[in-house]
C-alpha cells in the first residue's frame, strides 16, 4: 500500500523542514556569536593556547562566559580543580534555564532531551522559550536551531584562533550589538502583562545592581530567580491585575512534536 | 602553561557544563511538579532576559554603568525597541540594531 510510503516521506521531509526552521530561527544567535567566538579564538591563540584546544573548548563545552574566563585562569596558572570548579559556577545558571524549559517538553524522549540540553546557552534558551510560550515543542526545530548556533560558535572560535592577531575586532559593524537586539526583541514580546513587566524591571534592575558589584555570572541566576519569585508573590498576593496566565491556552495538546 | 596538556581541563570543563543542562531537562522533563514551582519556572524566560539584557545596555564595556547618550547600545535600544514592538520579529529587530549601532559607533 502506499500509505505508509506516504507517511514515512512526510515524516522526513517534516523533520528536515523543522530542523531547517530552526536553524533559520537562529540567525540572530549566529550573528550574536560571531564576534564573540573570533575574539575568544583570537584571545586564546594569543594567550599561547593552541588552535585545536581552542577549538576543542568550543567544540565540547559550548560555553562563551565560562570559556573566557579559563582562557585567562590557563594563562595565570590555575589548577584543574580551581578551572573545573569556576566553569562549574559561572555555568550554574542554565540548570535554571533547563529546569524552566523542562515544563515544556513533556513527552520527549530521554534521549532526544539529552541532545537538546548540549545545546542549552542563555540565547539559545531565550529563542526556545519564545517558541515554547506559543507553540508545542518539536524536537527538530530544536535541533536545528540549536545546530546552527553551534555551528557559529565552532566556526567563528576557528576563525578567530586561525587569524589571531592578524585581523582587527569585527568592531563598528553593529555585531555587539545583536545579542542585545534579540533579547529587546524576545523579552517585548513576552511582556504581555503587567506582571511580567514588573518581573522585567525587577530582574534587570537586581542584575545590573550585582553585575557592578559581584564578579562572575551570578547577577544571572540572582536576578532570574529573584524576579519570579516577585511574580509568582505578586500573582498570590493578587497584588496587580493581569492576564490569565498565558500557558492555560497551551495546556491543551501540547505534546511535543518531532 | 602552553604546552602543558590541556585536555584534561577542556575534559573537565565539558562534563562540569553538560551536567547542570542535561540532568534538570532529563530529570525534570514530564515529572509532575507543584503547581507553584511550574509556575515560578515559566517567570524564569522573562526574568532571565531581562537579567541578561539589562547589564548589556547600561553596562556594556566593563562592570561600570555607562548611563549617557555617548553609550551606543543605549541609543540603539531605542531604535531596536520600536522595531521589536511594531514586527515583533527577532531577526528583523537584530538587523535593524545592528544597522543603528554601526552608524552609531562610526559616527561617533
Amino acid at each position: 500500500m502506499a500509505l505508509p510510503e506516504i507517511e514515512t516521506s512526510c515524516t522526513e521531509s517534516n523533520s528536515s523542514i523543522r530542523f531547517a526552521r530552526g536553524a533559520a530561527a537562529a540567525f540572530p544567535i549566529m550573528l550574536g556569536y560571531l564576534p564573540i567566538g573570533i575574539a575568544f579564538g583570537a584571545l586564546a591563540v594569543q594567550s599561547g593556547i593552541k588552535i585545536s584546544d581552542a577549538a576543542l573548548m568550543s567544540i565540547i563545552v559550548f560555553a562563551g562566559s565560562s570559556q573566557f574566563i579559563a582562557v585567562s585562569l590557563i594563562g595565570s596558572g590555575a589548577g584543574l580543580a580551581a578551572l573545573v570548579g569556576t566553569t562549574f559556577l559561572v555555568n550554574a545558571r542554565h540548570v535554571l534555564m533547563s529546569a524552566s524549559l523542562s515544563t515544556k517538553l513533556a513527552g520527549m524522549n530521554k534521549r532526544r532531551l539529552a541532545v537538546l540540553a548540549f545545546g542549552i546557552t542563555d540565547e539559545s534558551f531565550a529563542l526556545h522559550s519564545a517558541k515554547l510560550a506559543r507553540e508545542p515543542a518539536e524536537f527538530w526545530f530544536m535541533l536545528g536551531l540549536n545546530t546552527a548556533a553551534y555551528l557559529s560558535w565552532v566556526g567563528s572560535t576557528l576563525i578567530g584562533a586561525a587569524l589571531a592577531g592578524r585581523i582587527g575586532t569585527v568592531a563598528g559593524l553593529g555585531f555587539e550589538f545583536a545579542l542585545p537586539a534579540m533579547f529587546i526583541s524576545l523579552l517585548l514580546i513576552q511582556l504581555e502583562s503587567f506582571r511580567s513587566l514588573v518581573v522585567a524591571i525587577v530582574s534587570g534592575g537586581v542584575s545590573l545592581l550585582l553585575y557592578l558589584l559581584i564578579p562572575g555570572t551570578w547577577n544571572v541566576i540572582i536576578a532570574a530567580m529573584t524576579g519570579a519569585t516577585l511574580g509568582l508573590l505578586i500573582d498570590s498576593a493578587g497584588l496587580l491585575p493581569h492576564k490569565a496566565a498565558p500557558d492555560s491556552a497551551s495546556h491543551a495538546g501540547n505534546e511535543p512534536k518531532g | 602553561m602552553s604546552s602543558e596538556n590541556l585536555l584534561p581541563y577542556i575534559a573537565g570543563m565539558a562534563v562540569v557544563t553538560y551536567l547542570p543542562r542535561a540532568i534538570p531537562l532529563v530529570g525534570l522533563t514530564g515529572r509532575k511538579l507543584p503547581g507553584a514551582v511550574v509556575a515560578w519556572l515559566r517567570l524564569v524566560p522573562v526574568s532571565v532576559l531581562s537579567a541578561l539584557l539589562v547589564p548589556a545596555i547600561l553596562a556594556p564595556e566593563g562592570r561600570k554603568l555607562w548611563i549617557s547618550i555617548d553609550n551606543p547600545y543605549m541609543l540603539s535600544a531605542v531604535p531596536a525597541a520600536i522595531v521589536a514592538l511594531k514586527t515583533r520579529n527577532p531577526a528583523l529587530t537584530v538587523i535593524a540594531g545592528m544597522l543603528v549601532h554601526a552608524i552609531i559607533t562610526r559616527t561617533g
